[in-house]
């Protein structure tokens, strides 16, 4: 298993759809054949079409808001001492995370294909809240999935779909989480897709799903490989690139652009949820060697029994909270260009504190994962190493979580 | 030997009418009630699809998803399902069986291993609902060196040169799925509809048998039993369902339904 230089990561698979010969692929029921099909069609001729890539840049600019900052955080790299941390604020956003990116690719592919109607699966909320934006802004109307644990405690993002005019429809299977959500939004996709388009709001799903969302959250590291070379001169010789991993969207857009540098000048390193330190459960199929399976139309390493039940996850970041991985990540694994690795609920807390404490930033809890690694690492690193973290949310939606778990004080009035 | 599933259809066409099909879930509530209800059915079913529940499934509407996780709640385990086909088979030698699933617990079980087990407890064919074709051929292979009929589905979204090609791939019995819907949706199509596309596919093959599911309920199989056969599924689970909310005998209420839409296609 090998990666291919110079050809998109994206682009690296096989006419059935999978990465290294046995990841992703199209496990999917016969109904959504054909609109898989169809948007495949759409999707590789719309890629490489220069007035559409004009028409996406253009609303990433102006309405998305690109570049995001990268910036050095200074006190955080005097108290650690040792590597200098830098992060991409994505977090800065339309929106507040990463997710705007496919939520507005989707409803441009939805446009182009003449459907009326949009629906996505959300976790912590942001891929339902961008969603619902988008389907806002390009005139759609939008129905979102979310766990009915998810909307208890991700309220600001639930609030948020609504005000956009979107349904918010929960889903009570299962763990009530990510992992459910998914799945009543493909169930409803296979019932509709005559009239309806849907959005997998992260690196996950059928083929076609996993290379628009990595198509779109590039964008992250088009931008930060600009703004590198602008600050540096030129690529720096040791640079490492800190990501939080759930389903891995935002993870693989950071990365993407950084690809085919040798890993000694360009690591990659990507944190999973390893959920409370006290319990067995977690959300880290590649750091704790989960076998593959097949989860939501993908073959990918997933948490799962002997039988192949999907095993529930546990997390305190509903964003990270989910059994399975992109297969993007698991090629990634195995090719060994990226390396994995989590942190706990209290790891991502402790992090999250340590942040705040230093800089005017407040990451949400999934970068506080990433956070957490890099703290850790860099502290052993050199002066000359340029570590990268990327903020991928804004901690606005985790207010009622930190409010409990931390107290008042962590949390600034909006 | 000609394979149950063949034997079935045979013994309809020669009664003049449809085949009935039935799906329940393994372990729906117990093992041993899922087994009983089996025995029970199978007098006026033709043939008897069994589901293996899965606790994502991406294709199952509410009915059916309440059955699995009932199952699986209840303790059910991949070797309990080929035990209850096995001891289905113990009294029901030729009663034709369907295992009806989702891929990863094949793929967890190992695709060999499944299939000896599949012949070893007496399973004659299999649905894969998240399996589709061109993804399946090397399995529906295998599954027909080991004398194990892989069904297709196909869909009203399936373009004719596809189901063309499926078809020209497929084993004798194929199940068209009636319209857009996940398994127990109301029928938003009329029969009629159905009748029309289900006959575009008879003529491309007129030898495959073709069975038509999803939505069909007591108010609508007499309608559509110019088919070769008819799958009901989600108002059998919800049968179920409703029995134990009531606290009264799932077979006995099973089995009645199951008699009543057999009446409806004589």
């Amino acid at each position: 298993m090998k990666i291919k230089k110079k050809i998109p990561l994206i682009d690296q698979v096989s006419k059935l759809g999978f990465w290294g010969g046995k990841f992703g692929g199209n496990y999917v029921p016969e109904t959504l054949k054909k609109p898989i099909e169809d948007l495949e069609i759409l999707f590789n001729k719309l890629k490489n079409d220069k007035r559409f890539i004009a028409e996406r840049d253009k609303y990433f600019k102006n309405w998305v808001g690109a570049p995001t900052r990268f910036i050095k955080l200074e006190n955080l790299t005097n108290h650690v001492g040792g590597a200098q941390i830098w992060s991409k604020v994505v977090s800065d956003a339309n929106g507040g995370a990463h997710k705007i990116y496919n939520a507005t690719v989707h409803c441009l592919l939805a446009k182009r294909s003449g459907k009326k109607f949009i629906i996505g699966d959300t976790g912590a909320g942001y891929a339902g809240k961008m969603l619902s934006m988008a389907a806002k802004k390009f005139g759609l109307k939008c129905k979102i999935f979310m766990g009915a644990k998810d909307i208890a405690r991700q309220q600001p993002n639930v609030k948020a779909m609504k005000k956009n005019g979107a349904e918010v429809i929960p889903v009570y299977s299962g763990s009530q989480t990510l992992v459910d959500a998914v799945s009543e939004c493909m169930r409803f996709w296979v019932a509709n897709c005559d009239t309806t388009a849907m959005c997998v709001g992260s690196t996950v799903g059928p083929a076609v799903f996993v290379r628009i969302c990595g198509w779109s959250t590039s964008q992250i590291s088009r931008e930060l490989k600009v703004q590198l070379i602008d600050k540096f001169g030129s690529m720096p010789k040791k640079l490492k690139l800190y990501n939080c991993v759930g389903g891995g969207s935002s993870s693989f857009g950071f990365w993407n652009e950084f690809m085919d540098y040798d890993k000694k000048q360009c690591e990659f390193i990507g944190v999973e949820a390893g959920g409370p330190a006290k319990s067995k459960k977690h959300a880290a199929p590649l750091t704790y060697g989960s076998k593959i399976g097949i989860l939501h139309g993908a073959a990918q390493y997933v948490n799962q029994d002997s039988d192949g039940q999907i095993e529930e996850t546990e997390s305190i970041s509903a964003g990270l909270d989910y059994p399975g991985i992109s297969p993007l990540h698991c090629f990634l694994k195995d090719t060994k260009r990226a390396r994995y690795t989590a942190a706990s609920d209290e790891d991502a807390l402790s992090a999250y504190k340590t942040v705040t404490k230093f800089e005017k930033l407040r990451p949400s809890l999934e970068p506080s994962h990433a956070f957490s690694v890099a703290i850790k690492e860099a502290k052993k690193l050199s002066k000359d190493t340029i570590v990268v973290v990327n903020s991928c949310g804004d901690a606005y939606k985790d207010r009622e979580i930190l409010k409990k778990r931390l107290g008042k004080k962590y949390v600034e009035p909006n | 030997m000609l394979n149950p599933i063949s034997l079935a259809f045979k013994k309809a066409k020669q009664e003049n009418r449809a085949a009935l099909l039935t799906y329940t879930v393994a372990g729906d509530s117990s093992k041993k009630q899922s087994l009983d209800i089996l025995n029970s059915i199978s007098k006026n079913a033709d043939i008897l699809e069994l589901g293996v529940p899965h606790n994502t499934p991406v294709a199952d509407g509410s009915q059916i998803q309440t059955s699995a996780y009932r199952a699986i709640k209840n303790g059910i385990r991949m070797n309990d399902v080929f035990k209850i086909v096995k001891d289905f088979k113990k009294s029901n030698k030729n009663k034709a069986i369907i295992l009806m699933g989702y891929f990863n617990m094949i793929f967890q079980f190992g695709e060999n291993k499944f299939l000896n087990k599949c012949n070893s407890s007496g399973v004659n064919g299999l649905i894969v609902v998240d399996l589709p074709w061109p993804e399946n051929k090397e399995f529906a292979r295998k599954c027909k060196r080991k004398s194990i009929y892989f069904i297709q589905l196909l869909s009203p979204t399936t373009t004719t040169k596809r189901l063309k090609r499926i078809i020209r791939d497929s084993h004798p019995m194929n199940y068209f799925i009636s319209m857009l819907s996940t398994t127990g949706g109301k029928l938003k199509v009329s029969p009629k509809h159905i009748l029309k596309n289900y006959t575009k596919i008879k003529k491309i093959d007129p030898k495959k048998e073709i069975v038509i599911g999803f939505g069909i309920t007591e108010k609508t199989i007499g309608k559509l039993k110019s088919a070769d056969g008819l799958v009901v599924g989600s108002a059998i689970c919800k049968e179920i369902s409703k029995s134990l909310k009531h606290g009264q005998n799932p077979v006995t209420n099973v089995s009645k339904l199951v008699k009543k839409l057999k009446s409806k296609i004589l």
